[in-house]
């Protein structure tokens, strides 16, 4: 199952030509590009591996470039997402993000159902991947 | 944005467009405003004749390949990494700095900028700890111009357990790989930058443009005088000029003589002793007075007295 997860995720992958043109946006709002790494996919897994710090000095995409691909060489068998932190008071947050890598294999989600007091059901999801411990997920 | 969208690089040219069979080259010289940007230089930097005329042949290079890409014709970037070679104070430094603002408004570079490195930047004190620096110095610069000040020093052949080497291997590497990304100037004194690119092939190989930065003439010299004087908001009067001219004349020929970098010195400390006169004078002083550098401050330099 093909994980939907931040910007563009619905569309096809983007080329480096595409993720350029988006780092190059990023820089030219301000906005710090960083890129971080996981193996546990699930939406609400904040904790990504971050790949070095958040490149605060670094004015053009090809710099940015040279540490997404040297991330997708160390990584290539994980998840990667590139981030943009926007540091202006009143946002002080991350104003995008989006998956440049993905596993070649990617396991989905499964749908468990903890029974309650009652005929209560809760329902939550969990990956399959996270079945095996990590760094043999993927 | 907007500074992406008013200067597309020259990469991004149209190149979809149907099948053209003939080009205008005036209107694409028009376009480019290459002709003010060689005016400007002209203007602002003195003498250095084979510096400016490198530079127009660059600036045609350029145009000709975004002519050759309207009409269908593939170019290959050109590699415009550079080497600056000449004595001190020969403007070395400063037409590398400039070099980023020329080369984006014609097109071949993103950004207006110019990482400004040297041996410290790059190597590394221990093992493993010079490609994160270097690569660091490298990232900062891309997009636009990364210039290494006293390139020499990277390499110390007396040294084999050196860090140097490593630097300068992954200079080359991306020298090569990011042709399109950034552009590499070398600068240093003639002799030991010669040395430097004998005893690394590699580097004197993939670096297209030598230039060398001939030492100023002496009108060529009391002209930059003139420059600085009045970048300062000071003026020269008549009887200061001459003196500046006979300065110039006597300081070429002693030692340690360092071209424009002289003259900056020279009217550094002119500037000193014009403050420790109107000092002494006291009294009343109107914005002339506070701007005109006299003659007597000129000549109470140990240059006339030797």
């Amino acid at each position: 199952m093909r994980l939907t997860q931040g910007q563009f995720s619905f569309l096809p992958d983007l080329t480096d030509e595409e993720i350029t043109k988006q780092i190059t946006y990023a820089l030219s709002q301000g906005w710090a590009v960083a890129v971080e790494s996981t193996d546990d996919p699930h939406p609400r897994n904040t904790y990504w591996d971050m790949w070095g710090q958040p490149m605060f000095d670094i004015a053009d995409a090809a710099g940015v470039m040279m540490e997404v691909n040297a991330c997708r060489k160390a990584n290539k068998n994980k998840y990667i997402k590139v981030l943009a932190f926007d540091s202006n008071r009143g946002f002080e947050t991350i104003r995008m993000s989006f998956l440049i890598n993905r596993p070649s294999a990617e396991d989905g989600f499964e749908l468990v159902r903890a029974e309650g007091p009652g005929r209560n059901v809760n329902y939550t999801i969990r990956s399959y991947a996270t079945e095996k411990p990590t760094g043999a997920r993927y | 944005m907007s500074s992406l969208l008013t200067h597309p690089p020259a990469t991004q040219a149209p190149e979809t467009q149907p099948a053209k069979t003939s080009v205008d080259l005036d209107e694409l010289y028009a376009a480019s405003n290459i002709g003010e940007i060689l005016d400007q230089l002209d203007r602002e930097l003195v003498g250095l004749v084979p510096v400016k005329s490198r530079i127009r042949e660059i600036a045609a290079l350029l145009l000709i390949d975004q002519a050759r890409r309207q009409l269908g014709l593939s170019t290959d970037a050109p590699s415009l990494h550079m080497s600056f070679t000449g004595n001190p104070g020969t403007g070395k430094t400063t037409v590398a700095r400039r070099m980023a603002g020329i080369l984006h408004r014609l097109g071949y570079i993103r950004r207006d900028h110019v990482v400004s490195v040297t041996r410290d930047d790059l190597v590394g004190q221990y093992i493993g700890h010079t490609a994160p620096k270097t690569k660091e110095a490298l990232k900062k610069a891309m997009g636009g111009v990364l210039f290494i000040d006293e390139a020499y020093y990277l390499y110390r052949p007396e040294n084999e357990r050196d860090y140097g080497q490593e630097a300068i291997e992954i200079l080359l590497q991306v020298m090569e790989d990011h042709r399109a990304d950034l552009v590499v100037i070398l600068a240093g004194y003639k002799d030991r930058l010669e040395t430097f690119f004998s005893s690394n092939p590699g580097m004197g190989s993939r670096i297209a443009h030598h230039v060398d930065f001939p030492d100023f003439r002496s009108d060529e010299l009391l002209n930059i005088a003139d420059t600085m004087v009045s970048g300062l908001h000071y003026r020269l009067s008549i009887g200061a000029r001459q003196a500046m001219q006979e300065y110039i004349d006597l300081r070429m020929d002693q030692p340690r003589f360092a071209n424009a970098r002289s003259i900056r010195n020279a009217l550094d400390r002119a500037r000193l002793r014009q403050a420790n006169r109107l000092f002494a004078q006291g009294g009343v002083l109107n914005a002339d007075m506070l701007q005109t550098i006299e003659e007597a401050d000129i000549r109470a330099s140990r240059v006339f007295t030797q």
